[in-house]
């Protein structure tokens, strides 16, 4: 009986060789090839090329499902002459060398966009001039193609292999030439992604399917209200089930808070979860444990009352709106909710039990940012980041909850106490009940129209807690930056009206709040498109047409609508049983917009249709694009009409996917993403798709049934 | 208790406790990762193999109530991801994180083996105990579809 990959896993953690992805580290055979020493760029080496052939590029963004693994790679790959079929991909490590590995803000390829191709142009121009030495031929007369390098007169070729010893010993060039997109091979193309392959055969190692020899398992208690002490604990019946090793005290650490915690340490994970059921253990969570969420939103009303700190205006709100022909106010409110991402929290940790090791903590984890995770480290345990050894696995979706390292700092401590490696896997529902969470919001929304129906005054005032202010970044009189996305007059929304004004007001929170996949834009976008709406009815204007009346000065915006309105048969009346609605937003520097048809049935209102238009700039993948812009669709419908996070006496009521539910494949409707072109910087691509969908299903609703929704999750049944 | 398991047709004789359930047994034990665990109350599907070529919930199902029945596994699927499902899902590029993606390829292998020419509705039903938090669904349909005109003689390229 062989077991192949468990056995493979387990010569890797021993040797720290080879394993074909996600952990593989390069031998001391491999000769590096010197790239991007370019102070400016924070860049190092990307780029492994080895005496026998192989070429490695390294990947600093963790693959969450939103493509990273490949875009990185087709950015290096573009410029280093390479197959990108050919080369093989490894995640970095944290290190700093590597600049920020953060996979988060849909960031990756806006921000990568110039230094991997210039890494790997750098790599590129060192291969040409040591061949061009080795022939002593002018440097003009070579080029560069398929890992090898030409010599156009007499078609002599030299691989990469052969040239990289020559090339590595050379000066870096200060300045390299990168493409232009008309030259672009790779990028912007269709390429399949090379971790498919590995996910429909079950081959690709997640965080979850880590083993190292020695392993125990641990399943955690947690106060019941998040933040709590123990205040009795019975461990007897716990320790009595078969394959239970221990049961310790521990601790969470949730930013500035800290929770006491009982974990249950096995030598299986089904025992480990047979003990946890058997702990007899009550909590004290003082104040936490009167925490309510409606009471919360009841707060938020009241402080949505008060002036609220001004962030950005744009003429004078205030005295356009008592002087409009018609005014309208509206609170609009969107839940906290969970992640929930596919693969729950989980990780494995060994740390060191000889003070003197090189190594003090390794770690196997589906994390978004190693090199955050090291900082983390540092403060909860004190290990120093050059004794950590971060093994990135592809994550099973993360969403934002996994940049977020509470569970490996969890693990590390149970690690050190058990002076053994830890697996240490979160049930559903603790990944349900335990957050952080995306903040729940309240978005106060004023306007005015004069008696032509054109908006003249506008207001959206955002309330809510802050998750900057959870490491205390928050200024008394000023507004949280963070949460004022996908609204800003300026860049954001940039329609047409003359008093347009945005402010803020904090309410406190301990609930721990976390970015959740689009952050406020997923939160902002709700209230400020719904409202748009609200008043383009009022006056009597067309949704559509008047928005695109009102971004008559931003031409990506008007072209995006322009397109949506084609693509989408909008002014092509529709029978009255059916309606659509539509909804616009810019976040993470992409803009994207969507129509929603709806109909009405026997059984409720149901979604027919999506059609998209996303303008994200230069592309690398646009089948990752359309993928990614699908999925923000799924998960922000499901966000709209499914369930919230709610509390009461402190207590999450939402414990697994019966209660806190997913879309499902026969509730997805039809859609259809289509790509603007252009020559603009790239933009995000894995959250755009996402805050622009609720408002325009409920503009939809609306326009089906006159029902305006101001509050989701809502029913579609029970509109 | 001993516990003799044919997966992927070869026999594995493991000693676990009888009611644990068969997910983290294929898993932990055995050492097959592809199978995933996602909820652990038989409500996402990530757990999907078959059982004597139906598919069941195996974080559901404690490993004594196997007893001779013949356990398949995404791993079983093929040698070389070439079973038609497979090539499917890598034509439609279905997967994003690719979590979920065992369990809807195991649901989906399994309505196809018994229904190679399902209708839109018998998709739905076949499918609607898988999540996808990515939200691959559109694609999975897609897939689906192309694996069944190649299962069913009306082959694609
Ligand atoms: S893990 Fe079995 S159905 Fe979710
Ligand atoms: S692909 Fe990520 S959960 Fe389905």
């Amino acid at each position: 009986m062989t077991i192949n990959r468990r056995n493979f896993l387990k010569n890797t953690a021993l040797t720290g060789s080879a394993l074909g992805l996600g952990f593989y580290f390069a031998g001391k055979e491999t000769v590096l090839a010197k790239v991007g020493q370019v102070k400016e760029l924070e860049l190092n080496p990307y780029i492994l090329i080895d005496t026998a052939g192989k070429i490695t590029l390294m990947n600093p963004r963790p693959d969450m499902g939103q493509g990273t693994y490949q875009s990185m790679a087709m950015l290096l790959a573009e410029e280093l002459e390479v197959d990108i079929n050919e080369v093989h991909i490894l995640m970095t490590d944290g290190k700093q060398k590597y600049g920020s590995q953060l996979s988060g803000g849909s960031s990756s390829v806006r921000v990568h966009w110039e230094p991997l191709r210039k890494a790997g142009a750098t790599a590129r121009t060192l291969l040409i001039r040591a061949a061009a030495q080795t022939w002593q031929v002018s440097e003009e007369e070579c080029y560069a193609s398929n890992a090898k390098v030409y010599h156009k007169p007499s078609a002599k070729s030299l691989a990469y292999s052969e040239l990289v010893e020559k090339a590595e010993k050379l000066e870096i060039p200060k300045e390299v030439k990168i493409k232009d997109k008309k030259d672009f091979k790779i990028v912007g193309k269709a390429m399949p992604r090379q971790d498919i392959p590995m996910k429909v055969d079950g081959s690709a190692i997640f965080g979850m399917d880590v083993k190292v020899p020695g392993m125990l398992y641990a399943s955690i208690e947690r106060p019941n209200a998040i933040i709590g002490k123990i205040a009795s604990l019975d461990d007897s019946a716990a320790k009595a089930v078969n394959g239970v090793k221990q049961v310790v005290k521990s601790s969470r650490f949730v930013f500035m808070q800290q929770a006491e915690t009982v974990a249950v340490i096995a030598t299986n994970y089904y025992a480990a979860l047979q003990g946890r059921k058997a702990l007899k253990v009550t909590w004290d969570c003082g104040e936490h444990a009167k925490f309510s969420s409606q009471a919360y939103f009841d707060k938020m009303k009241a402080i949505a009352s008060q002036e609220g700190i001004k962030h950005e205006e744009k003429g004078n709100f205030a005295e356009a709106f008592k002087t409009s022909a018609q005014t309208l106010t509206a609170d609009y409110e969107t839940p906290f909710l969970a992640h929930a991402s596919m693969e729950t929290e989980c990780c494995v940790v060994s740390m060191a039990t000889d003070p003197q090791a090189p190594i003090q903590c390794e770690i196997w984890a589906p994390v978004q940012g190693a090199d955050w995770l090291l900082g983390d480290l540092q403060r909860a345990l004190q290990i120093p980041p050059d004794k950590v050894k971060i093994h990135v696995t592809f994550l099973g979706g993360a969403f934002g909850r996994k940049a977020f390292y509470d569970f490996i700092v969890e693990a590390a401590l149970l690690s050190k106490q058990m002076q053994a490696p830890i697996k240490l896997i979160w049930t559903r529902e603790d990944d349900i009940t335990q957050g952080p969470f995306r903040p729940a919001m309240l978005s106060r929304m004023s306007g005015g129209i004069d008696k032509n129906g054109n908006i003249t005054a506008f207001e959206h005032k955002i309330v809510g807690g802050s998750i900057q202010n959870q490491w205390g970044g928050l200024q008394k009189d000023k507004a949280d930056e963070w949460a004022m996305e996908a609204v800003s007059p300026e860049k954001d929304s940039p329609y047409a009206i003359p008093n347009y004004k945005i402010s803020y007001a904090h309410a406190e929170t301990k609930v721990p709040l976390l970015w959740w996949r689009s952050v406020y834009s997923s939160t902002n976008a709700f209230g400020h498109e719904s409202f748009v709406d609200e008043l383009a009815h009022l006056g009597k204007k067309d949704p559509m047409n008047y928005r695109i009346e009102l971004f008559k000065d931003a031409p990506r915006f008007e072209a995006v609508l322009k397109l949506l309105a084609e693509k989408s048969k909008w002014n092509e009346k529709l029978p009255k049983n059916k309606a659509r609605g539509v909804a616009i937003a810019r976040s993470f520097e992409s803009i994207c917009a969507h129509v929603v048809e709806v109909e009405k049935t026997k059984d409720g209102i149901k979604i027919n249709k999506v059609t998209s238009v996303i303008d994200c700039g230069m592309y690398v993948n646009p089948d990752t694009v359309r993928g990614q812009t699908e999925g923000n669709i799924v998960m922000g419908l499901t966000a709209a009409i499914k369930d919230g996070i709610t509390f009461e006496n402190g207590v999450v009521q939402q414990r697994n996917f019966d209660t806190y539910r997913v879309l499902r494949l026969q509730e997805t409707p039809e859609i259809e993403v289509h790509i603007i072109e252009n020559n603009e910087h790239p933009g995000g691509v894995g959250e755009p798709g996402l805050p622009p969908i609720a408002p325009a299903l409920t503009n939809a609703v609306f326009a089906l049934t006159g029902k305006r929704i101001r509050k989701l999750p809502f029913a579609l049944d029970e509109v | 208790m001993q516990f003799n398991l044919n997966i992927n047709n070869q026999s594995y004789s493991v000693d676990v406790d009888p009611k644990t359930p068969l997910l983290w047994v294929i898993r932990d034990t055995i050492g097959l990762t592809g199978t995933k665990f996602g909820c652990g109350v038989a409500q996402c599907g990530a757990c999907t193999v078959h059982l004597d070529g139906l598919p069941i919930r195996s974080c559901s199902l404690p490993v004594s109530a196997v007893k001779s029945m013949k356990i398949t596994t995404v791993e079983g699927l093929s040698k070389d991801r070439t079973h038609a499902v497979q090539k499917a899902w890598i034509a439609e590029q279905v997967p994003q994180c690719g979590y979920c993606q065992s369990g809807q390829i195991m649901s989906a292998v399994a309505l196809l083996s018994k229904n190679p020419n399902p209708t839109d509705e018998e998709i739905d039903s076949a499918m609607q105990g898988n999540i996808c938090r990515c939200g691959t669904y559109i694609r999975i349909k897609k897939a689906i579809k192309r694996a069944s005109l190649e299962l069913s003689g009306k082959n694609t390229k």
